[in-house]
């Protein structure tokens, strides 16, 4: 039975994180972490969890903590945002490269400076290459059901990688909206028991992590590393697939909406893609051909796919919620580009820096968006690829 | 199934271990480490009195022991890092700069 309840994201993912009942959280629990660390405390504190809840010194301890306990055996997770998934850079390659299915719940925040943490995608966008699934969410239910999910993918034979849950930081994380959750054995059911083949405390087989690799094997465990995102993929959608059976919810690697004979596109992520949704159903309601793609899964990146989706349209925005500075554009926009490139698209493309440090997108900001893409349309010249908007001149 | 088997230079990404983990102890025996040493120890047969005190202060178990007897270092592990030297009440063991 699903249960209807009103609750924030960080509060969402805690609740996921309680039916999971992993056995080990390490977090740092004050800013710029989240209030779900708190709320998990309160769990563990109030024996609803049987989670042994190792409360750090820093970020960089937290993601360290997280290595050894998971690499001991624990099913293990933390919760960060902004500066804090900045401190755990050099532990989240560490986690990756020993093939280690922890699971991350980020808040994406701006990153400083200048100082903010506000909504923004610099936190997990700049942890992009570091190996780690990356999955993200419009909403609370979607933060939560993502979350749900996140240990079967990590865990799977085919995969064995870390995987970050993210969400927007305050429009999703502290904002309260409906939600329906499921009840707590049938989400224990669905994520099952941890039981890695090899861990360090199997007192029948000793073993050794994360030795020194000298230039004859590096390549060959990156390599491995790489299939290993290669098959993410395949498994996130059998994954979802079996969601959907528990709760009725579809996931597959993004969503499009509206995009069959759309003309005109954008490329989204997270809360934003709830905001450009309205100003595409009021600008079809004005006859106007417009669509979108929201991203939910960007590591691995499905780049074929996402190019087969937008094969039919013309003119399409990228919306990137972080800078990239690499004088193009944000990084979503380089692998959307990327793909189109790749399948031989001939799309006109423009990439705009959006929303950045907490701010405000609007429905008529999108449908700014929409009315500079169909200039491109009418034009056929595509100008300045590379657009802030919302931006004071 | 010796560590060789799955660490050395000419196996597949396909078939080496994941993350590099190594799934036993004492792996070391299998590969020669000792081969970027500097400094050379000398084990001076006749000034040595068996008190073993070298023995378990090597870090690399590179002091072979026989019937309770020490032997010639194991030169394919030893660094050459003096520990043994020092601790050696006899002057049984001398350091020494290596020729190569």
């Amino acid at each position: 039975m699903a249960i209807r309840e009103r609750l924030s994201g960080n509060e969402a993912v805690a609740i996921a994180m309680r039916q999971i009942n992993p056995d080990v959280m390490a977090a740092f629990p004050i800013t710029p972490s989240t209030e779900i660390p708190q709320y998990f405390s309160t769990f563990c504190a109030n024996g609803q969890v049987d989670t042994e809840f190792v409360p750090v010194e820093s970020e960089h301890s937290a993601m360290s903590a997280c290595v050894g306990s998971e690499a001991a055996g624990a099913r293990t997770l933390t919760a960060t945002s902004s500066c804090g998934l900045a401190l755990m850079w050099e532990e989240l390659y560490i986690a990756a490269s020993c093939r280690l299915p922890i699971a991350l719940a980020c808040v994406n925040r701006a990153l400083s400076g200048p100082i903010n943490i506000n909504c923004d995608h610099s936190d997990s966008m700049g942890a992009r290459d570091a190996g780690w699934i990356q999955i993200y969410s419009e909403n609370n239910q979607e933060a939560y059901d993502n979350f749900v999910q996140a240990y079967r993918i990590a865990e799977h034979k085919d995969v064995r990688l870390p995987i970050m849950i993210c969400q927007d930081g305050f429009i999703t994380s502290h904002a309260v909206e409906n939600i329906s959750l499921l009840e707590d054995n049938e989400v224990r059911d669905f994520v099952g028991d941890y039981n890695p083949d090899e861990y360090l405390l199997n007192e029948s087989h000793s073993m050794a992590v994360g030795p020194y690799d000298i230039p004859s094997y590096y390549m060959e465990h990156k390599k491995q590393q790489a299939v290993a995102m290669e098959n993410a993929k395949q498994v996130i959608l059998d994954v979802a697939a079996e969601f959907e059976k528990l709760s009725g919810r579809k996931y597959g690697l993004f969503e499009t909406y509206k995009l069959e004979d759309a003309e005109c596109a954008l490329v989204i992520i997270n809360s934003a893609a709830g905001t450009a949704k309205d100003a595409v159903d009021k600008l079809r309601a004005e006859g106007k051909k417009v669509g979108l793609l929201k991203i939910r899964v960007f590591r691995p990146f499905p780049a074929e796919e996402i190019a087969e989706a937008l094969k039919n349209v013309k003119v399409i925005a990228v919306m990137d919620r972080c800078e990239g500075f690499s004088s193009q554009g944000g990084p979503l926009g380089a692998e959307v580009k990327s793909a189109l490139y790749t399948a031989g698209s001939t799309a006109k493309v423009v990439d705009y820096i959006y929303g950045i440090g907490g701010r405000d997108v609007k429905v008529e900001n999108i449908e700014e968006v929409y009315g500079a893409l169909f200039d491109i349309l009418a034009t056929g010249n595509v100008g300045e690829t590379y657009r802030y908007l919302s931006l004071r001149d | 199934m010796s560590s060789v088997d799955f660490i050395n230079e000419n196996i597949s990404w396909k078939d080496i271990t994941p993350a590099g983990n190594v799934y036993e102890g004492g792996t070391a025996n299998d590969f020669r480490t000792g081969d970027w040493r500097i400094s050379i120890p000398e084990f001076l047969a006749d000034k040595c009195k068996q008190c073993l005190l070298c023995t378990p202060v090597c870090p690399d178990s590179a002091i072979p022991v026989k019937d309770g007897k020490r032997e010639d270092f194991d030169f394919e592990h030893c660094k050459g890092c003096g520990i043994c030297a020092k601790v050696c009440p006899f002057g049984a063991i001398v350091m020494k700069k290596e020729e190569k």
